[in-house]
């Protein structure tokens, strides 16, 4: 990913104008051209909010509820835009409010700056007012952070923060200031270095070329090959050529939960998801693969299983920005170390300069059991139910929808059904926690989700248990007049939770059950918005409709659901991926 | 390793370390004639797979500039000591003796005391506490062994 200043000063312009600390925060800001700054203001912050203040409509601040809402919504506009999310929050607890969120962007390698105000610098270590270590709090979850000790190095930390946050495989940086250093009082020249070196930090601007060569041999020689694609393919905008790659070839494909989208989710050589909750075809084929094509995609324990039994006859290649993603949980023999869009693209025309084709009988019988596997239909459910199911929820989302939408999901069973039954032919639509699995998540995300494209449908899909975690963004979406819909999966239970207490504690379900819940409905409307319940299956869809129709509002969907359900296919703790569990059959059901 | 000079960066590469369960067995650093760079001598433990990851993760660092295996290559280790050693009446002669079977040097003495500085391989170091008679040992501060690759090429920038 490559930055993009907008037009600053020119360094080499006569008389740089003269700026406090405050001002060049947020004159930095407009030179990186940020759009929306989510935050909270604070004691320590408080130079820089009035610097803003002053600057008018030059950057438009968000201001959120809660800290980790202004993480969450800063990630789910870098998610859906590919741009660098930008928050601002107080020391101390603002701080500390925002670690969750921060440590989402970090799993998910998500470009964030995130500016905290700390307390000035003679009182630093002294336990003053609203003082904590927030580079040393925040450290572990960051791709890298910065104490700005004097006013002189504040730009420069800026621009580097923003560079590092959007390059190699992205991530969040934190850049904590102490109040003194943002003094309106004190000003010093102002200059934004536009081209930034970091001796320590040069990330692969392209693949090695023998091995993408040797890449493209192992794949035509492959019998049963199938592409793994993860998150990477989306953070690096390689679905146009994945997409043709794949198509060139006639490979099946799957894809983690962090990748859905790079790759047309209806196209016929889409097999489904991989892993813990994946499809029955794609976790069977990537058993039985000969030649594994991992693009951008970490081997994550949900999409592994054990180990021990991870593709035991693959040939595996493997292309990510990351040095350190490969061969850390899976050994590899081709590894390729590059932005996965530019090696994509590579592998694309090394291909066809050879001139070379896949076995294609090979193929033919490859697909052939692939298609069988298919006939086993795992994501079957009780279409027949008197009560709403989750899958049928979604289902009927994807239909109302027309599958043009931006969906953010809190986590838990809801997640699961929505990466399981809403088709993405689109990257970057698809907006979810899926290293950290943090609930909350969904509601502010689909904040910063809807700011980034206020025209386009955004929803945001939860359970009761998660929606509650950053309820309090309700009043942001309001002030914001942002007309997300909430679709609560409300089955009265932590599902995922409930789910494994039913497969593996005897069905002993301690705490999962979500008593004295809201009527959600009132709560809605107590913030202004529109509520609706629905509890039968034959009104899901005018009730869907209805609310999709009303534009400009935001609505709040409750929809009761069957809290039996489970989600499947299901590979539990210490299998394979041969080892699924699979829904219950018809028959099953009726004899339970 | 030759890192940047700079608060947090010992803290990132301790907590890295203790972050992924990885041993740190020692460690040893100090500005170099560079003064921007600190060198970091870091010795750990694990097979070929957590080595190489290790090394791929302090990479990652951003304030980690250069790094390299010593184990990969002929390399030269040495580790300094100094000991604090009960001398009073027979075993006075007794350990001057050790030192200089041992080539150290008594750098500190009292009517009841040595301190002994001692430098070489860890191994040695170890041979010299192992060899110093029952309970004579009051005190010892050892540096953590350092190290540089054998040849003309050079760990620089």
């Amino acid at each position: 990913m490559q930055s993009h200043l907008a037009d600053g000063p020119d360094p080499n312009a006569t008389d740089p104008a003269l700026l406090s600390g405050a001002e060049i925060t947020i004159q930095a800001l407009i030179d990186e051209g940020v759009e929306y700054v989510f935050g909270y203001p604070g004691g320590a912050v408080l130079h820089i909010y009035d610097a803003l203040f002053q600057r008018g409509d030059a950057i438009k601040h968000v201001l959120v509820r809660h800290e980790q809402g202004a993480t969450h919504a800063a990630d789910g506009y870098a998610r859906a835009t590919g741009k660098c999310g930008v928050c601002l929050v107080t020391s101390g607890p603002g701080a500390t409010n925002a670690v969750t969120g921060i440590a989402t962007a970090h799993l998910d390698s998500i470009p964030m700056v995130v500016i905290t105000g700390q307390v000035p610098t003679p009182v630093i270590g002294s336990d003053a007012f609203q003082e904590v270590d927030t580079v040393g709090i925040t450290r572990p979850c960051v791709k890298h952070n910065f104490l700005v000790k004097r006013l002189e190095d504040l730009a420069e930390t800026i621009r580097k923060a923003f560079f590092i946050a959007q390059s190699g495989r992205p991530g969040p940086v934190v850049v904590d200031i102490p109040k003194d250093v943002t003094d309106p009082n004190i000003k010093i020249p102002y200059i934004y270095p536009r081209d930034i070196g970091i001796r320590s930090y040069n990330p692969a601007k392209r693949g090695h070329l023998g091995q993408i060569r040797k890449a493209v041999e192992t794949m035509l020689a492959a019998k049963r090959p199938i592409f793994y694609t993860g998150g990477g393919a989306v953070l690096d905008n390689a679905a146009a050529p994945l997409t043709e790659l794949v198509r060139a070839l006639g490979f099946p494909i799957t894809s983690t939960l962090m990748g859905l989208g790079a790759y047309p989710m209806t196209d016929k050589q889409f097999v489904g998801m991989l892993g813990m909750h994946g499809t029955y075809e794609a976790n069977m084929a990537m058993h039985e693969t000969d030649c594994l094509i991992a693009i951008g995609a970490r081997f994550d324990d949900r999409v592994t299983g054990k180990i021990e039994h991870f593709c035991p006859h693959a040939e595996i290649v493997h292309v990510d920005i990351d040095p350190s993603s490969i061969s850390k949980n899976v050994k590899v023999q081709v590894p390729i170390v590059g932005p996965v869009g530019s090696v994509v693209t590579d592998m694309l025309s090394i291909l066809r300069e050879s001139g070379g084709r896949p076995d294609q009988s090979a193929l033919a019988a490859w697909w052939q059991q692939i298609d069988a596997w298919r006939g086993i239909d795992c994501m079957r459910y009780d279409r027949s139910s008197p009560m709403i199911k989750p899958q049928f929820a979604v289902e009927t989302l994807y239909k109302v929808t027309n599958g043009d939408l931006y969906l953010t999901s809190d986590v838990g069973q809801h997640q699961m059904f929505a990466a399981q039954f809403y088709p993405f032919d689109k990257p970057r639509r698809w907006i979810n926690s899926g290293g950290l699995g943090t609930m909350g998540f969904g509601l502010p995300a689909a904040m910063g989700v809807q700011l980034a494209h206020p025209d386009a449908q955004v929803a945001c899909i939860s359970g009761e248990a998660s929606i509650l975690m950053c309820i309090q963004e309700l009043a942001t979406c309001k002030q914001y007049s942002l007309p997300i819909k909430v679709v609560l999966l409300n089955n009265g239970y932590m599902g995922m939770v409930r789910q494994w207490q039913e497969f593996f504690y005897e069905s002993r379900y301690a705490h999962s059950y979500v008593d004295a819940l809201p009527d959600f409905v009132a709560l809605a409307q107590s913030f202004g918005h529109v509520g609706m319940r629905v509890e039968q299956p034959d009104q899901l869809e005018s009730a869907m409709r209805e609310a999709f129709a009303m534009k400009d509002r935001f609505v709040f969907l409750d929809v009761i659901v069957d809290p039996s359900e489970n989600v499947y296919p299901m590979i539990c703790a210490g299998k394979g991926h041969h080892e699924m569990e699979l829904p219950p059959t018809m028959s099953e059901r009726e004899l339970a | 390793m030759l890192v940047e000079n700079e608060s947090g960066a010992l803290s990132r590469i301790a907590g890295l370390f203790s972050a992924r369960g990885y041993n740190i067995e020692s460690l040893t650093v100090a500005p170099t004639d560079e003064p921007s760079l600190s060198r970091m001598t870091l010795v750990t433990s694990g097979n070929d797979d957590i080595v190489e990851q290790i090394k791929k993760q302090l990479n990652k660092l951003i304030d980690v500039v250069k790094l390299q295996d010593l184990a990969e290559g002929d390399h030269i280790e040495r580790e300094m000591m100094l000991i604090k050693l009960k001398a009073a009446g027979p075993d006075r002669e007794e350990l001057k003796r050790l030192t200089e079977i041992f080539r150290a040097k008594i750098i500190d003495v009292t009517e009841a005391s040595y301190i002994v500085e001692l430098t070489g391989a860890s191994r040695k170091l170890d041979a010299f506490i192992e060899a110093v008679p029952e309970g004579l040992i009051t005190e010892v501060v050892r540096s953590g062994p350092t190290g540089i690759l054998r040849g003309a090429k050079g760990l620089t920038l």
